[in-house]
């Protein structure tokens, strides 16, 4: 028995047993997140349109209803919590979209690593460029709708908690729609509804909190709706990314 | 061996042959609880203390809205069967039972709203109840848009089974939270009617009018399902010999 002859099969760079066991693991959670925050970071209008979004719209809102500073503080809390759901909403059709379109989403599903963790990986990183500088510029817009003093804090704080708590649903409708040509308005359609609870408590927070209550309940409640969902979206949403890439 | 039937229910053609006799039955059976039950509710019983007739629209509204939130489950489960065991049937079953669902849904909102006019004064209030419908609504309209969107049976079938799913999941929480949204922002004006005691000259042609109801479901479901699985199946040999004999 002779070896068989393999002269005529291109050359293989680099078969399982080269590399080595680290190597054959495929990226684990923290590479992939540096990747991905690098890649984000290099995308500067992508962070930046979100935000323009918030503030442009939210400046409309006077426009709309009249600048009586009275009115203004009574809609702020909704209003910003609304506008700063729709930043994320339309941020969110592209979290999948190029990684789909380039291949490294179908590599990303081969790995030998739980889809659970990239998934959670690219969440991670949405949140970072949109979900918390949405938070961060909030008192800011806060302040131009004379929100009151008592509200601020609070409002930072639960929409800290409920924008990450919104990526992750989201990024469920992003994997199911990722092999859609135009997904835009179907995304919205159908991730809008899952989002319910987390704007109901997080305008509640903001509303006790400038009604002078304690708004403790809603942000634990809030801080219990992400933790389920950062339990059970990533794998909602690896499914989704698994149907999806199958065609 | 015990399994069989299981999978026997899987197939298209079982399927169809053997609703063929259920037929008649269940529309004979839907018609005649609907004309009873609704001779009994509008002509027979007795009108309410507070209300006089109006409320005699219940014998439709309460029927709509049980089935409105028994077929979203049901869906979501014929889903899950379908993702869990690869069945072709059961995923024909939730796709058939989405539109109904969203008619029911539909109905039940549509009747709160020309009940509540000569009740509370108003068409529509922002009620718990009235607005979880409204969602489970979008919920469902989220689910047909998403199976429209699709080119291949295949992936939509999978993708809609998915997001059926993560709503089953979100139902309960979207419940709660909109339930506490409402006490929080109960307007004074309003007091809902405890359903909780109703009499038995009133519960009887109800309870008829629910089982009627379900027949009816039942009979819609099958008719959808069967006319779905024809289109599905319409290359394959058993379909056109039965669609040869009927010319």
């Amino acid at each position: 028995m002779s070896t068989p002859d393999t002269r005529h099969l291109p050359p293989v760079s680099a078969t399982p047993a080269d590399l080595s066991p680290r190597e054959r693991r495929g990226p684990g959670f923290g590479a992939l997140l540096q990747t991905e925050l690098r890649l984000a970071l290099r995308r500067r209008s992508d962070i930046a349109n979100p935000l323009l979004f918030f503030v442009t719209v939210l400046a409309l809102l006077p426009l709309g209803v009249g600048p009586e500073p009275g009115l203004l503080a009574r809609l702020a809390p909704g209003m910003i919590w609304v506008m700063a759901l729709l930043a994320t909403l339309l941020s969110q059709e592209s979290l999948f979209r190029s990684d789909f379109e380039d291949g490294s989403l179908e590599q990303l599903t081969l790995s030998p690593q739980p889809l659970y963790f990239g998934v959670l990986a690219k969440v991670a990183v949405h949140w970072l460029v949109t979900g918390l500088p949405l938070a961060l510029l909030s008192p800011l817009l806060g302040l131009m709708l004379n929100l009151p003093a008592a509200g601020y804090a609070c409002l930072l704080l639960s929409l800290l908690l409920g924008t990450a708590s919104l990526s992750l649903i989201g990024a469920v409708g992003a994997g199911l729609t990722v092999a859609l040509r135009r997904p835009g308005l179907l995304l919205a359609l159908i991730v809008m509804p899952l989002y319910v609870p987390v704007l109901i408590f997080g305008t509640g927070a903001v509303q006790a909190a400038v009604d002078g209550y304690a708004y403790s309940v809603q942000l634990a409640i809030l801080a219990a709706l992400l933790a389920a969902a950062a339990a059970l979206a990533p794998l909602a949403a690896a499914g989704a990314i698994r149907i999806s890439t199958d065609s | 061996m015990a399994w069989q039937w299981f999978h026997r229910l899987g197939s298209p053609r079982w399927f169809y042959e053997k609703t063929s006799a259920w037929l008649p039955w269940l529309a004979a059976a839907s018609a005649l609880l609907l004309a009873v039950g609704m001779a009994w509710g509008l002509g027979f019983a007795p009108q309410d203390a507070k209300q006089g007739n109006s409320y005699r629209i219940i014998f439709i509204h309460v029927p709509a809205a049980f089935l409105a939130l028994a077929g979203y489950y049901l869906m979501a489960i014929s889903g899950a069967i379908g993702l869990i065991w690869k069945m072709k049937l059961s995923f024909v079953v939730m796709r058939a039972a989405a539109p109904i669902g969203a008619a029911l849904t539909f109905v039940s909102l549509f009747t709160g709203a020309v009940w509540g006019k000569p009740t509370w004064g108003t068409y529509w209030v922002w009620d718990a109840r009235i607005t979880s419908m409204l969602i489970l609504f979008f919920l469902y309209v989220g689910v047909i848009a998403l199976s429209g969107a699709f080119a291949r049976e295949q992936l939509a079938d999978k993708a809609c089974a998915l997001l059926a799913l993560v709503g089953t999941v979100n139902i309960p929480i979207i419940y709660k939270s909109v339930d506490w949204w409402f006490t929080l922002h109960q307007p004074a004006t309003i007091k809902l009617t405890e359903s909780s005691s109703i009499d038995p000259s009133m519960f009887y042609p109800l309870l008829t009018m629910i089982i009627g109801f379900y027949c009816f479901y039942a009979w819609v479901l099958i008719l959808h399902t069967r006319t779905l699985v024809l289109k599905r199946e319409s290359r394959t040999q058993w379909v056109q010999q039965l669609l040869g004999e009927g010319r």
